[in-house]
């Protein structure tokens, strides 16, 4: 059968498709949004009645998720690694409840911060919650694995992670794919008290959590995917985890690789084959896309064994993706150089797009400010975090998901003013209606800023769950109608709004505008689709 | 036969265009591929690169080493420049010269071109105006791959049907017309 070509993100798409799942559950964030997608547009999910709509953010899609899982059917909920900690109370949790239908988190990990405010490593989150990993290295295992998770994922009945790293996310090969299977019908938990954590119960569901730590080692050592290649240079020790192991590979074409080799990419780490390599080996080399777990736990507190090289002696960079020329140095193999980038080529940035509302939005927002000292505008994510660099430099703080209110409020409590939040439409639904509340609540001297271009667009321009609703949000919350107030941020406007904004600044309380204009992408996307269509 | 190739350009100039026709004219022919695209911030208007492989053998890294890739191939001259460290010394340059400009400090055009001259192995192609003379602006992109096709080694005809097979949603009309950008472009590069 002739292969598919598919990103990784998206042979874990299909994957979940053809393993019978009846729901993903997600909230844009790359390098995962590219999951969600292909099953939205997949013909075969809609045939099949797969839901797949985006939700309001991480918590709610690993609540959901864990709520089909409960009524006996197969859910995937798929997230960024920052979206983990928006979702980590459920998820957390859930390894305690445990999965009835077959449960898979996929978690997206951004090393090196292509897109992203920091490069957490999630198997550290699901070491935390005593849940088995699965770290595929190419895109053909990132296929088999989710096929094989949710079937350990209903044999221990246990939520599974599938982790990833940006560049498996985001990098195409040939996928052969496997036969289709039905989905669950829907069947209850046979102890209708599984889900119920008090404390009597969690006590009972967390020691049967630990005792099956056992079994899921086994599971790891015997899975096949973990892999122990021997070589007879045992001088040196190697252990790979996810994509590390391409990263070796490619440096010895033709596997002339002498060393013996533990390729992980299961876990808990299958300590028998780690066992193995340590007992037969000088000295201990470990590649990690990510942090150095595997790395930390060979050396232990001391560090008093064998020599173990890595991230943590500097054998490896401490921080950032890896690459084939840094595992070539950590081999101590020739590298090339190339030619160097001359002088006159500048750096190029991301920008906002010529003709974004955000630009007037922030133009304006800037000339609304001008009278007072710089440093009074709370942010968060988005598109508009690029206001951040030149030439607009509006906004001072990016943190996470709704900061940009919180914070604001905050700082307002401290006595500054006035004290800003830029949030996106999306962001507001996502994470900023509980500040909102905590600041209506206080009458804390705040003004908001909903930056509304109907989408979610750093992401690609997918739906907003914030979309018809923002206004009524902040009513419901309790901001003054009179202090919630919609404008056009285009240019001709400028001026009205330079004093629409001059004015809510003045007023001490709770205010919230909104400038709405479409995003121009998702514009000149739809007219696109519109042409194609006639 | 095993082509590595960094594909380079500015969000939204739809390199992965390029990257698709070689990947699937690479794929009818065969042969094993990876290709490694940047999804997410730096697509909005910041400097992008794919990494293409093509090989008869396994594919092991999704990233081609620095120093190993024997082509780059830039929809925008000043992004040609930017991935020379990635560059084998036998290399080929393959690039548009008509600039995008979104930045305020974008360095002299003629520079950029000397730059590009310097590299023993180079093509420097305007594929703007050549688009634009065959009233075809949107196929620059096949244009720069029509004079990079003696070098992607993959055969004419088999380049060809990637066109047709990527542009095949779109019709006839479109098919023709970057068809005829990749000639011209190859004439170019001859």
């Amino acid at each position: 059968m002739q292969k598919l070509l598919l990103l990784g993100d998206e042979a874990i798409a299909q994957a979940a498709i053809d393993a019978g799942i009846s729901g993903i559950y997600a909230y844009p964030g790359t390098p995962s949004t590219e999951i969600t997608e292909f099953v939205q547009h997949s013909r075969e999910a809609k045939e099949k009645g797969i839901r797949s709509a985006w939700s309001t953010n991480e918590k709610t899609a690993m609540e959901a998720a864990l709520g089909m899982s409960y009524a006996g059917k197969r859910a995937m909920v798929c997230m960024k690694h920052v979206g983990l900690n928006v979702a980590a109370d459920p998820f957390v949790n859930s390894a305690i409840t445990g999965a009835n239908g077959g449960l898979i988190i996929v978690a997206a990990d951004d090393p090196s911060m292509h897109s992203s405010q920091n490069e957490q490593d999630s198997r550290a989150f699901a070491k935390f919650a005593l849940m088995p990993v699965l770290e595929p290295s190419n895109q053909q295992e990132a296929y088999d694995m989710v096929h094989y998770g949710f079937d350990i994922s209903e044999k221990y009945k246990i939520p599974v992670m599938l982790r990833i790293t940006t560049r498996l996310a985001h990098s195409r090969a040939g996928v052969a794919k496997k036969d289709s299977k039905n989905q669950n019908e829907i069947k209850l938990p046979t102890n209708l008290r599984q889900f119920v954590l008090l404390p009597s119960i969690a006590r009972k569901q967390y020691k049967s959590l630990l005792e099956n730590q056992t079994p899921f080692e086994i599971e790891s050592e015997n899975s096949g995917f973990n892999q122990y290649i021997d070589g007879k240079n045992k001088k040196l020790g190697i252990i790979t985890t996810g994509i590390a192991y391409n990263y070796l590979m490619e440096n010895y074409p033709g596997n002339t690789l002498e060393h013996p080799l533990l390729k992980i990419t299961q876990y808990p780490v299958p300590r028998k084959l780690v066992d193995k390599l340590y007992n037969e080996c000088e000295e201990i080399l470990v590649l990690e896309e990510g942090s150095p777990m595997i790395e930390e736990l060979l050396r232990g507190l001391l560090d008093k064994g064998k020599k173990i090289f890595g991230r943590l002696d500097g054998t490896v960079p401490r921080d950032g993706e890896l690459n084939p020329v840094i595992v070539a140095k950590a081999m101590g193999l020739k590298t090339e150089e190339g030619l160097n980038i001359p002088g006159n080529v500048v750096g190029r940035p991301p920008s906002l797009c010529a003709g974004c509302p955000h630009i007037d939005s922030v133009v304006a927002l800037n000339q609304a400010l001008a009278k007072y000292a710089k440093g009074n505008v709370f942010s968060d994510i988005g598109c508009y975090t690029l206001a951040a660099l030149p030439p607009y430099e509006s906004i001072n703080s990016c943190v996470d998901m709704g900061a940009s209110i919180t914070m604001a409020k905050g700082a307002a409590d401290a006595g500054l003013k006035p004290a800003v939040a830029v949030i996106g439409d999306s962001t507001f639904t996502h994470s900023g209606i509980t500040g909102l509340l905590d600041a209506v609540n206080d009458k804390s001297n705040i003004t908001v800023v909903i930056l509304d271009n109907a989408t979610t667009g750093m992401t690609g321009g997918q739906n907003s769950s914030a979309f018809g609703h923002i206004e009524n949000i902040c009513k419901g919350l309790g901001v003054e109608e009179e202090h919630i107030i919609v404008m056009n941020p285009i240019r001709s406007k400028n001026e009205e709004n330079i004093a629409i904004i001059k004015k809510e600044l003045e007023y001490d309380g709770v205010s919230v505008l909104i400038p709405r204009r479409e995003c121009i992408q998702t514009i000149a996307r739809k007219s696109k689709e519109k042409r194609a269509g006639k | 036969m095993k082509k590595d190739i960094i594909l380079a350009g500015v969000g939204g100039q739809g390199i992965l265009s390029i990257a698709a026709c070689i990947g699937l004219a690479a794929v009818s022919a065969g042969m094993n591929l990876k290709q490694a695209e940047v999804h997410g911030m730096s697509q909005r208007g910041g400097d992008v690169q794919s990494h293409l492989r093509i090989s008869d053998d396994e594919i092991h890294s999704d990233l081609i080493p620095q120093g190993k890739a024997d082509m780059i191939i830039s929809v925008e001259p000043m992004e040609s420049l930017r991935y020379l460290p990635m560059l084998d010394s036998d290399g080929w340059v393959i690039t548009n010269i008509a600039p995008f400009v979104n930045i305020s400090n974008y360095p002299s055009v003629e520079e950029i071109i000397k730059e590009i001259e310097k590299v023993p192995n180079h093509i420097a192609i305007d594929a703007d105006k050549i688009a634009k003379e065959i009233k075809s602006v949107k196929s620059a992109n096949m244009v720069i791959l029509g004079a990079a096709s003696k070098h992607v080694g993959i055969s004419y005809e088999e380049l060809q049907n990637g066109v047709r097979m990527l542009f095949k949603k779109k019709g006839e009309d479109v098919i023709n017309a970057n068809l005829r950008a990749l000639d011209e472009g190859r004439k170019f590069a001859i």
